[in-house]
């Protein structure tokens, strides 16, 4: 496993990832958008459904992950356009550190030459799930002990000692994980924790028709997904891996993408990391100003006694 | 059209479900945590009014903060699994235990104070509970910074001064409301230094955040909240000054100032869910991010 040079005040959550983990590559080249993962897993879990919601934007009317949403299938409609890479019709704001502004990241993407869909758009479906963080920030800032790391190194929540106070709520920088109208708690995908007692792959891997959902060993499927991308890149050129390296923010997700264009047109994070990771410094700083109040009070007192 | 920011425009983090009873418990929290370092103060002083005042609204403050956290977690029982395990790698578990911890002290020293039973161990428990308080008035900032939340997270170097500024500032008002203006200096002095604690580390806080994350400080609820909390702190200090010859415009300036932190704190805890909802704040920066990071590498 690798290790992180700031561990101090997050070792005692995340560090302990065994050496089998388990994990999900969503290969979104191969996905059409049939939900069959969102319906399976909803029966598995035995999760509420989520009404008969219109969206009007696409074919996918789930809209985003959720309490009683472990699984959800993006649809994102390209029409066609006559030059440029897809998705930088509207300029981001810019960024007064940055140079030339987010817009001309953008432009980069345009180098990889002219692209098929230019000219008769494309439909991007990608189905999406908690990443069971490497680091996950949800684990980490649960006061109750509630979210644990499993054998398989999955991050799971248990829903007896979960008290509901929807802490991991803001804290995962994927917004995955949620509260659960009906229970209170919070919820979110177990990758199946059940089912992987018992031999079984999850639910939605084993329903995918086309097998855009592979379950495995996280180190095979990491490498699978090496070869997948190096086979595809020549047929789309704006193809990556999201959440295959060890590096980033977050240590590596479990549960990790092959998408088809950049990570937050699917409404992913680009950079996502664990706040945790800042967590020395923050509790340094907020020691600083506690003793700050202290001695303002104790100088402050400087004379004003009775004589 | 997809919007490019992110799917259709949808938050790309989730915002925090709590509910108005914790903002109002950031407040609650920082009056009672500054008021107890107060109190060792009088007492050091022999300015035993003062004193007794700020304990009273310590111990106000831990009979209100429960309520509140409770009324959030929906159920009495569920606040008990906060004290399950001790994690520091939540502010929320290091907060709970500051809380119980500073609670048992208050309820001593204070049910000492007004029996007369047990004087040496009400005053050791007086000291104990003057150590935490600064923790419980500040820990609340680590527990916002420590989200994904970018106008929490990116203010993690000045939002624990901002709440330590904010509870001092709080707690020596509501000590001035109820002290007579001869017992009172300490108090006035402390309400204008934590006023003038908050107010520039805010400055620098919002300077820090810069105009696109910051955004939501000059938007909806957090703006109103922030006006208002400007308003009346401007006020309450201008008021200080009378507030040495006369009672009532002691009582005013000590009202002024709880408004001020309250509205000040809503207006911080407001700002966090306007900037999880919108997905321009977590994206652009991160975009930003990498891109700094790809130019770096290369
Ligand atoms: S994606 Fe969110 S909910 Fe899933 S492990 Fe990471 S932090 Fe936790």
């Amino acid at each position: 496993m690798k290790t992180f040079d700031d561990t101090a005040a997050t070792a005692q959550a995340t560090y302990d990832v065994p050496e089998d983990r388990m994990g999900f590559f969503t290969d979104t080249t191969l996905c059409i958008g049939c939900k069959a993962c969102e319906v399976a897993c909803k029966e598995w879990n035995e999760l509420q459904e989520d009404g008969y919601n219109f969206t009007a934007e696409s074919y996918d009317n789930t809209s985003a992950l959720g309490g009683n949403t472990w699984r959800h299938v993006a649809f994102i409609e390209q029409l066609p356009r006559p030059v440029g890479p897809a998705n930088d019709a509207e300029p981001l704001p810019p960024i007064p550190e940055l140079d030339g502004g987010v817009a001309s990241l953008l432009d980069r993407d345009a180098s990889v030459g002219p692209m098929q869909f230019d000219t008769m758009g494309r439909w991007l479906m990608s189905s999406d799930v908690c990443k069971h963080c490497t680091r996950a920030a949800c684990l980490d800032v649960c006061p109750t002990g509630a979210l644990v790391r499993s054998e398989f190194g999955t991050v799971v929540v248990q829903d007896d000692v979960c008290n509901g106070c929807g802490y991991c709520v803001p804290a995962c920088p994927f917004g995955v994980i949620a509260e659960q109208p009906q229970s209170g708690h919070a919820a979110k995908c177990t990758m199946c924790y059940d089912r992987l007692r018992d031999g079984e792959k999850p639910a939605c891997a084993k329903s995918c028709p086309t097998e855009s959902i592979q379950f495995g060993n996280l180190d095979e499927l990491r490498a699978r997904a090496d070869e997948r991308l190096a086979n595809v890149v020549a047929r789309f050129p704006t193809a990556r891996l999201y959440g295959n390296d060890e590096d980033d923010g977050v240590g590596g997700f479990g549960a990790f993408f092959l998408l088809l264009d950049k990570p937050h047109v699917y409404g992913l994070p680009p950079d996502p990391i664990v706040t945790t990771r800042d967590l020395p410094s923050i509790w340094r700083t907020t020691a600083y100003s506690a003793l700050a109040l202290s001695l303002l009070v104790v100088t402050a007192s400087i004379g004003t006694g009775k004589a | 059209m997809t919007t490019p920011m992110s799917y259709y425009g949808r938050p790309v983090i989730k915002a925090p479900t709590w509910r108005w009873y914790i903002g109002a418990y950031l407040f609650v929290g920082g009056l009672a945590g500054a008021s107890t370092p107060i109190v060792l103060a009088a007492r050091a002083t022999r300015n035993d009014t003062l004193a007794r005042a700020s304990l009273g609204a310590a111990c106000a403050g831990i009979v209100v903060s429960p309520i509140l956290l409770i009324a959030d977690l929906r159920d009495p029982k569920r606040f008990i699994n906060m004290l399950r395990v001790f994690k520091i790698t939540s502010p929320m578990s290091v907060g709970s235990w500051i809380l119980t911890f500073f609670g048992a002290n208050v309820a001593v020293a204070a049910a000492s104070e007004w029996t007369g039973i047990a004087t040496p161990l009400g005053r050791t428990a007086e000291v104990l509970a003057a150590l935490s308080g600064p923790a419980l008035a500040t820990y609340t900032a680590a527990l916002l910074a420590d989200t994904a939340v970018p106008v929490w997270h990116d203010a993690r170097h000045e939002l624990p001064f901002v709440f330590a500024g904010g509870a001092l500032a709080s707690a020596a008002s509501c000590a001035l409301i109820f002290t007579p203006i001869a017992d009172a200096k300490l108090a006035r002095r402390l309400a204008t230094l934590g006023a003038i604690v908050e107010f520039a580390t805010l400055e620098r806080m919002k300077k820090r955040l810069g105009p696109l994350v910051g955004e939501p400080y000059r938007l909806g609820g957090s703006s109103r909240y922030k006006q208002i909390a400007r308003m009346t702190s401007a006020l309450s200090l201008a008021l200080m000054r009378g507030a040495k010859g006369n009672r009532t415009l002691a009582i005013a300036s000590g009202l002024l100032g709880i408004t001020s932190a309250l509205c000040e704190r809503f207006s911080i805890f407001e700002a966090g869910k306007l900037s999880a909802n919108d997905p321009k704040y977590t994206v652009a920066p991160q975009l930003a991010r990498r891109a700094q990071r790809e130019a770096q590498a290369s």
